[in-house]
């Protein structure tokens, strides 16, 4: 009851309550307090728990989601409280185990791609909030799916090789020389929203090291690219105002360039939910991460009489399909249809992004900020990797941009990405 | 003036940002040699036009395959959407976005939109009467076309399969609120169709009635049925019949009865 308790001093109004439940041997009264579970509801959404422990078309929270990884796929796991199948039969501390320490109340280890590296920074508090939310969810009755690991990586004991060289555990600190809003937003980042799982390079070992933390990475399996978030020539958000990374963040939209692929889908389960307040101390820490990398000159690895008839090339396809919207100088009609001329996102050292854009199209997700969004045509069927490659070429390095240039291999390889 | 206008933002957006220099030594008085050796620190200006505020504007991305106005294109694989029944249109792209229907880039364009917006996709599609693309005659003997046309008209009662008109409509331009339009569509789309209700890679509301029909149907009688179809002109008007007009020869989960 000592966070019961503790929880109580914030909520006044249901101490008699609790002090009778408590006599009254119910115990954990603050956990069936709608206050405090509407709390964990909130939390859940900056920790996008729905998006792994819920499978398309499935049962709330029941798991069952398959996740493709190098080594195999994993299943996600039943996280309502049906006492058998579920997490019904956990305790709070259990609960805050699993979160902190990456293990299971019986001891055992959880696999990485529950990303327990980063929810270990969650407070007690917090946790508990999360924990008594999902204990007011509907309880489904639905076994865990066994992994289809790969041997050896099928062997449970590995994990403790790769917790050794990638896991720290323990709860966020604050700067004490940073703004309280600076470190409520280091402590979503890097916390609940686990940022790093996708925006920080992953090893063969699929672990990241904390020295690259949010240095940017290719998503495995995916095929999409998530930039760096510390350096100004990715997505490092250095340059842009508060307003436009709260924008971009919240609305998926916004005078610089546009949410797409893996990261709609965060903007749309969870970031768009989130607070003013929240999204604003986000914006300050993610800004402060991306200061102090002037970019550099970017080195093609095609050689130059072949890149500049890709780029003439890729000025045709450009006006003739691109034009229209994204406008002749490539300052498009933001936020609707994204600037391309200092766009960062189009000039990355990886060209994945942009030529998945241009194969794959795409919409910005429909948000309450942007619930109409403007999408953008899968142009797969029409354009030849030759054309997709000059195309991409141009917009790399039309305007002042200075990406490289991209060969057609790379477009055709791209073809096959998957979609889902 | 209200915020948010489009003169507000015009001038809200002309007045903040001008040609912006973005690092100190570059600095106004060179903008000319700034563009010249720092390319990069010259931030390009905001635009001060917003795209049109209109469902064309924000659909460009269905272009490329089903035409600009919803007529549809030279791939037949690819159909045409334009004055389908509003309540069709909503299904499919529920469909989509939940993965009861699998298409890959469809379901992938479809994923993060909310039921409010797709209801203003299919309503605007649903309204759009743009006219018909050139129907390409179906190269098929002409008994299977009369296979196509007697399945079509009276079914195959031996087999189970009621005949397409009996939901349809007798012109086979569809019923509100949820059942489709069969002219205007190529051969090679129908019978995809067929064999994705039949293989449950295209799923609707249950009774999935459509399953049941493509159950029935034999190889031969999908090649039949759609070439017959797509034999068929778009009629002058080619707007659904109204809901309840047709006595449905079965239950179907997408249509109200």
């Amino acid at each position: 009851m000592r966070r019961g308790a503790a929880q109580m001093h914030r909520l006044p109004s249901l101490y008699l309550f609790a002090i009778f439940a408590f006599v009254a041997g119910v115990g954990a009264a603050w956990a069936d307090d709608p206050t405090f579970v509407a709390k964990g509801e909130y939390l859940a959404r900056a920790g996008d728990c729905i998006a792994c422990h819920t499978s398309p078309g499935g049962a709330l929270f029941a798991g069952g989601r398959p996740m493709a990884t190098p080594f195999g796929t994993i299943y996600s796991s039943n996280i309502t409280p049906d006492k058998e199948t579920g997490i019904g039969a956990w305790t709070a501390d259990q609960f805050y185990g699993a979160m902190h320490t990456g293990r299971f109340p019986d001891g055992g280890l959880i696999y990485p791609v529950m990303p327990f590296g980063s929810y270990t920074k969650v407070t007690r508090d917090d946790s508990d909030a999360i924990f008594a939310y999902l204990r007011s969810v509907p309880a489904v009755h639905q076994p865990d799916r066994s992994t289809d690991l790969r041997f050896p990586y099928n062997n449970r004991q590995l994990i403790l090789g790769w917790r050794t060289l990638f896991f720290t555990e323990g709860e966020y600190q604050p700067d004490p020389s940073k703004s309280a809003e600076w470190n409520r937003g280091a402590y979503l980042v890097e916390g609940l929203g686990h940022c790093a799982m996708c925006h920080s390079p992953i090893n063969a070992l699929g672990g990241t090291s904390e020295s690259k933390a949010f240095e940017g990475g290719l998503i495995p399996m995916q095929n999409w690219y998530a930039p760096s978030l510390t350096s100004n020539k990715e997505a490092g958000l250095g340059e842009w105002t508060i307003e436009e990374i709260v924008d971009l963040l919240r609305k998926g939209v916004s005078h610089r360039g546009a949410v797409y692929g893996p990261m709609a889908e965060v903007t749309f389960n969870n970031l768009q939910y989130l607070s003013d307040a929240d999204i604003q101390a986000m914006a300050v820490y993610l800004k402060s991460l991306g200061q102090g990398t002037p970019p550099g000159a970017e080195v093609s690895g095609i050689p130059a009489p072949e890149s500049s008839l890709l780029l003439s090339f890729g000025q045709t396809v450009y006006d003739t399909h691109c034009a229209s919207c994204h406008a002749k100088d490539g300052r498009g009609m933001p936020p609707d249809y994204p600037p391309l001329a200092d766009n960062p996102s189009i000039q990355m050292e990886s060209s994945v992004n942009p030529v998945r854009m241009v194969l794959n199209g795409g919409f910005p997700p429909g948000t309450a900020g942007n619930p109409m969004p403007y999408g953008m045509p899968p142009f797969a069927q029409t354009l030849s990797d030759d054309e997709v490659a000059a195309v991409v070429t141009y917009i790399r390095t039309a305007w002042g941009n200075r990406g490289s240039a991209v060969s057609s291999r790379q477009a055709n390889e791209l073809r096959t990405a998957p979609l889902d | 003036m209200p915020l948010g206008t489009r003169h507000n933002r015009k001038r809200r957006d002309n007045s903040s940002n001008g040609v912006r220099i973005r690092k100190g030594w570059c600095g106004p008085a060179v903008v000319f040699v700034s563009l010249m050796f720092c390319p990069a620190a010259v931030a390009p200006a905001q635009p001060t036009e917003r795209a049109p505020d209109t469902m064309e504007a924000r659909l460009r991305a269905c272009e490329p395959c089903h035409g600009r106005q919803g007529e549809g294109t030279n791939n037949p694989y690819f159909p045409r959407l334009a004055g389908k029944p509003a309540g069709y249109l909503m299904n499919q792209l529920v469909a989509f976005r939940d993965g009861r229907r699998r298409y890959p880039p469809m379901n992938y364009l479809l994923e993060y939109q909310s039921d409010s917006f797709l209801r203003k996709i299919a309503d605007y599609l649903a309204a759009l009467r743009p006219p018909p693309v050139t129907q390409t005659v179906a190269d098929v003997s002409s008994a299977l076309l009369a296979r196509g046309r007697s399945l079509v008209a009276e079914g195959d009662r031996a087999h189970g399969v009621p005949p397409c008109s009996g939901c349809h409509g007798p012109k086979l331009t569809g019923m509100e609120p949820g059942i489709p339009g069969l002219v205007g569509l190529r051969a090679n789309y129908i019978s995809a169709q067929l064999g994705a209700f039949r293989y449950g890679t295209r799923t609707a509301a249950d009774p999935d009635c459509m399953q049941l029909v493509a159950a029935s149907l034999s190889e031969s009688d999908v090649t039949a049925v759609a070439a017959w179809l797509a034999s068929l002109p778009i009629p002058a008007n080619p707007s659904p019949v109204p809901q309840g007009t047709l006595q449905m020869p079965l239950g179907c989960g997408s249509e109200p009865q």
